[in-house]
């Protein structure tokens, strides 16, 4: 067929995409576009235009639209076009609006009767004209007016419009699940149909039921498992092959539904086993929808009951896909990886170097699927690592969105996983710095929480020695000129609460830092809010201990300044500072105690310190107060009162519109009898003769103004109302958390463990990075670790719970499920979620590595036990001897080379003044070692456990 | 499922879009803007994959124009490949040979054949000789109404001379 004229385009549309086609630049496009936007509305408002222009005009808004202008003018004529008779224009009046219109456009009630209409004619081309705009048009509203048509049309004795149906019903129940529910037997039924093009339809509804209610299709996995086996043993017609692959999507559709089937489902599962099999062994790698086929079932088998026959396929397929050169075939494979580690951790480790090449590769979208993977398989042993990586990462992209997303990750990360609090620190830094305006303002929270509660109450060396490190850092950082909103929030706080702690730096010294952040932000009123406070706190203290405070000029000034500002948060801070100097040192120590940032603040509610006040002024002749439900209680204002009681208890700013005053009342009945004007000051709904009868009464019980003062104080009250409680607010987000202590103390032994075992790692990771050479093997090794580090990890949830008995009894019936794949004889064994079966895979002593860590640690603590721990770990892995050979420099050696970078070395100290105090404290406490690393651990727990944890990573990496 | 359709050429024009989920006209265009500058900017060996705002683009280049779909993050990307090769397939039996020039004249009858594949943003149909057969059908009664319509034309043409 030619591919220009001859389809009956006049000669001036041709022209019209011959000059689009020829535009040099988009302003140039944008002018034609323009040009023929008002010839077209020109020519469509002329009366009696014949139908086939109109439709080749339809034709030209479509191209319009399409280029990204408004062509709305135009759409009543599409609407217009779709009542036509004849099909032709009938079906370019379909196209245009299906084009033009979203579901939830005003013009589609106009439509919908002519879609009724079509849906009944004996064309079956009109009807499928009119199924296909069905499943664009029809929304929520419109879904019952075409409902009992399309159900009907399910069976029409042509495929095409039975398979058009099936997919329109699939949109309802997407659109409004309740509109069709009643209609579910109708996709089970067409499952049964006999064009393959209607069952292979009817499984797209089928897939989104299941995912909604597993349980109720436990029954159709029979059904399904022999359908696909037909799909695959090429029962099909020969048409639905695609490149000699029988019928491929049919295929991947089935997967992806037998995957939601058999999650966790022994018995649904053991159906399974034989087909998968066989699809793997039919699969063909060498085509691309081969390969889509096989990435489905690497998806199912890692979904489903897991089948260790199956699986070696899956990780056979994966390597296959990792190994390949192609760049979408590596994705693939990363995703696959990622899916499969969940059952079983050990098969990252073959394909570490593999991962580190996607890691390293220019291409952004292979980064960040493997990104996504490490996400995945952190663990204690290698966050660090993870999360430099993914923050060097964070820095060089400008993508708002992507941003956002691993910031949040690197967050969780930390959280979840920080080997000291230093380190986190450290890291919780460096996410701000680049992407402080992006994180969710919770988390500085916690960081400031974290700095604030440090170790826990018994050792106040080491929480001082935090807060000092971060007092430095945080000086350090003041310089950059850059820093988010947030960030310099967090900064402020902990300036102005520990900034001259320590007594390293002046607070004149801090006071000046602050005044110069205030000064750099002067339009954030958030941050300056912060640092008023700030200074406020570090003159408090100083006042306190009885030095004698001289502010600033350039702090008189802040203070002059923010007095007068428009923020009355501002002022009543600048004000609350100005009464705090003048103030003795008494008075200021109770005022503003010091470092008492977690300490509960006692409210009284009944404010009876005011008591006294409150008597002599009873004394003096004022009415007492009247409680609200016994004031409101005097009278009887039905409407009026819940409406105002239901505004009381939400205490909030209203935000809907105000209810119109009602018109008066006729004049005739209250006005006359009742004197009472003041009324009509508050809105009253529903003002009626008898309860303003009522008011009468009332009103001479009380006192002489009382006409006055009642409409007054009604009106009062309804404002204080508005307002609200007054909420207590404090820089400080930080509240008790002893609850939590207790709560997550029962694992601190062995997150301690973990902890101290990954600064080895840390060392590791570090030095590598300053030796280019063996980079990428260094890399994999600390990414994946010496298995130590791995059965330690995976030795958590079996320390918590001993499941020995019924895991071993477990093994044994798996295994006959693949001999016999016949499921009656595993009934008997109680199914249980995957991983189970993974820790026994690999049953490792619960006693050695709880060991391990603590001889690790006198490795740490003093050169002299290093040998042991060097032994323990070159036996562990093949990759870690030269590592390990790495850490024998004990910690001076690793002081001596942080020259290499300013950052390194800073934490090179950092770790080495920890190890300082853990020395003394070990001397001190002598055989109670043990005991303060549990502390130690317990405080950790607390304050890098996030407060709303993942639940899936938890869940996930214990099992 | 698909969310939106996308055809553009290597030079950034618009040859085709279909959208199945609801944008309004200015999300359309600030997504083209997007997508053209991140996927014509991609070389030719990397993934034919974008990550994009939570969702995944998958594209494909033919000659110089680009085939785009935007997907769910969980779909199977490979599949979509196929599924745009499988829509190329069916344009090339067509059009016979096709090219970018078929395309730019007539975007409809590009449209009525990927709606005859896709629908609501589902594969519906992978049988080519299926689609085929219904496109063919559908030709067939245009064919004999422009016969008609140009014949009553013509008299009403003779009758007001």
């Amino acid at each position: 067929m030619g591919s220009q004229g001859g389809w009956g385009q006049s000669k001036e549309f041709l022209d019209l995409v011959k000059s689009i086609g020829e535009a040099r630049s988009k302003a140039e496009e944008d002018r034609i576009i323009l040009r023929e936007i008002d010839t077209l509305k020109r020519r469509i408002a002329e009366p009696d235009v014949p139908r086939r222009k109109m439709k080749e005009y339809l034709i030209r808004l479509v191209y319009v639209e399409m280029l990204g202008h408004d062509a709305s003018f135009g759409y009543i004529h599409a609407v217009k076009m779709t009542h036509d008779d004849s099909l032709l224009l009938k079906r370019t009046g379909y196209l245009a609006v299906t084009l033009f219109l979203n579901e939830d456009h005003d013009l589609i009630i106009l439509i919908v009767n002519t879609i009724q209409k079509d849906l009944r004619s004996d064309n079956y081309l009109i009807v499928c004209a009119a199924l296909t705009a069905v499943c664009k048009l029809i929304n929520e509203e419109t879904i019952p007016a075409v409902l009992p048509q399309v159900v009907e049309l399910l069976g029409h004795s042509k495929e095409a419009v039975r398979k058009k149906a099936v997919l329109a019903l699939h949109r309802f129940y997407q659109r409004a699940p309740n509109s069709v529910s009643h209609l579910i037997s109708n996709f089970r039924k067409r499952l049964c149909d006999n064009d393959p093009g209607v069952m292979g339809a009817t499984l797209c509804p089928l897939f989104d039921l299941i995912k909604e209610d597993i349980n109720s299709y436990k029954d159709l996995v029979v059904s399904f498992v022999s359908i696909l086996k037909q799909v695959a043993e090429r029962r099909l017609p020969k048409t639905y092959d695609y490149h000699q692959m029988p019928a491929p999507f049919i295929q991947i559709k089935l997967l992806k539904i037998l995957a939601l089937l058999g999650s966790g489902d022994k018995q649904a599962s053991g159906h399974m086993y034989t087909i998968l099999g066989d699809i793997f062994r039919k699969s063909e790698p060498s085509s691309n929808i081969g390969n889509a086929v096989l990435y489905e079932c690497i998806c199912c088998v890692s979904s489903i009951f897991p089948n260790p026959k199956l699986l070696e396929a899956a990780v056979e397929a994966t390597s296959r896909f990792l190994k390949s050169d192609s760049h979408n075939l590596k994705y693939m494979g990363i995703d696959a990886l990622g899916r499969l580690i969940k059952i079983n951790p050990d098969i990252a480790e073959e394909h570490q170097l593999a991962v580190i090449d996607c890691l390293e590769d220019p291409d952004d979208t292979l980064k960040r699927k493997t990104f996504e993977l490490l996400y995945k398989m952190t663990k204690s042993s290698n966050v660090e690592v993870i999360v430099d990586r993914m923050i060097d990462y964070m820095r060089s992209i400008n993508d708002n969105h992507y941003k956002t997303e691993i910031a949040s990750r690197c967050v969780e990360l930390a959280e979840q996983f920080a080997p000291s609090n230093q380190w986190f620190i450290q890291t919780m830094n460096k996410v701000f710095e680049h992407a402080g305006d992006l994180v969710n303002v919770r988390v500085a929270h916690n960081l400031m929480r974290l700095i604030a509660e440090g170790f826990g109450e018994d050792d106040e060396g080491a929480d001082s020695q935090l807060r000092s490190s971060a007092v430095d850092s945080y000086l350090c950082i003041l310089g950059e000129p850059k820093l988010p909103s947030v960030f310099l929030q967090v900064i402020c706080w902990v300036l102005g609460e520990y900034g001259t702690t320590d007594g390293k730096y002046s607070a004149s010294y801090i006071i000046g830092k602050l005044c110069d952040v205030a000064e750099a932000h002067s339009t954030d009123d958030t941050v300056k809010a912060y640092t008023i406070s700030a200074i406020m706190k570090i003159c408090a203290f100083e006042i306190a201990v009885g030095r004698k405070v001289e502010l600033l000029p350039e702090c008189q000034s802040l203070i002059d300044e923010l007095s007068a500002s428009h923020s009355t948060d501002l002022q009543q801070r600048a004000y609350e500072l100005q009464a705090l100097l003048g103030l003795d040192s008494q008075a200021v120590e109770s005022v503003m105690p010091s470092d008492a940032s977690c300490e509960d603040i006692e409210i009284d509610k009944n404010l009876s310190f005011l008591d006294s006040f409150v008597n002599q002024s009873m004394e003096k002749g004022a009415r007492p107060y009247i409680p609200e439900n016994e004031r409101s209680g005097m009278f009887n204002i039905g409407n009026f009162r819940s409406q105002y009681q239901h505004e009381a208890s939400s205490h909030s700013l209203r935000f809907e519109a105000y209810e119109l005053p009602k018109p008066s009342p006729p004049p005739t009945i209250p006005q006359v009898v009742l004197p009472l004007p003041t009324t009509d000051l508050v809105p009253v709904p529903e003002q009626t003769y008898p309860r303003e009868t009522h008011h009468a009464p009332n009103l001479p019980s009380a006192t002489d103004a009382s006409s006055v003062d009642f409409g007054v104080k009604l009106r009062l009250e309804g404002v204080q109302r508005k307002w609200g409680r007054p909420t207590y607010s404090s820089p400080s987000a930080s509240s008790s958390s002893s609850t939590q202590k207790t709560a997550n103390g029962a694992t601190h032994l062995d997150g301690r463990t973990v902890s101290s075992q990954t600064r080895d790692n840390f060392y590791d990771s570090r030095k590598q990075q300053a030796e280019v050479s063996a980079e990428k093997q260094k890399l994999a090794a600390s990414l994946f670790g010496a298995s130590t580090a791995k059965s330690e990890k995976r030795q958590l949830p079996t320390h918590k719970t001993p499941k020995g008995v019924p895991t071993t009894a477990e093994k044994p019936a798996v295994k006959g499920a693949i001999s016999s794949s016949e499921p009656p004889k595993e009934k008997t064994v109680p199914s249980s979620p995957p991983p189970d079966l993974l820790d026994l895979g690999e049953p490792t002593p619960a006693s050695t590595p709880s060991i391990d860590p603590f001889k690790q640690l006198e490795g740490l603590l003093g050169p002299t036990s290093a040998p042991s721990a060097i032994d323990h770990s070159s036996a562990a892995g093949p990759k870690t001897p030269d590592l390990m050979a790495l850490y024998t420099d004990t910690p001076p050696a690793a002081v001596s080379s942080g020259s290499l970078n300013p950052e390194l070395a800073d934490i090179y100290t950092v770790n080495k003044n920890s190890h300082g105090t853990t020395n003394v404290a070990a001397m001190n406490k002598g055989q109670n070692r043990q005991d303060s690393l549990q502390k130690d651990a317990t405080a950790r727990q607390v304050g890098v456990t996030p407060t709303e944890n993942n639940p899936s990573l938890f869940r996930d990496l214990l099992g | 499922m698909i969310h939106f359709v996308v055809l553009i050429s290597r030079q950034g024009k618009v040859r085709l879009t279909k959208w199945y989920s609801p944008y309004s006209q200015k999300e359309r265009t600030k997504v083209i803007r997007e997508l053209s500058g991140m996927i014509l900017a991609r070389g030719p060996k990397l993934c034919n994959f974008v990550e994009w705002k939570g969702y995944k683009v998958v594209y494909r280049r033919y000659a110089s124009l680009y085939f785009c779909m935007c997907i769910d993050a969980d779909d199977n990307e490979l599949e979509i490949l196929e599924i745009i090769h499988h829509f190329v397939e069916i344009l090339d039996r067509y059009f016979g040979s096709v090219c970018e020039l078929d395309l730019i004249f007539n975007f409809h009858k590009a449209y009525y054949i990927l709606d005859e594949i896709l629908i609501a943003g589902e594969l519906q149909e992978p049988s080519k000789k299926t689609v085929a057969r219904l496109i063919a059908a559908q030709d067939a009664l245009v064919e004999t109404a422009k016969e008609q319509a140009s014949s009553i034309s013509n008299m009403i043409a003779q009758a007001t001379k």
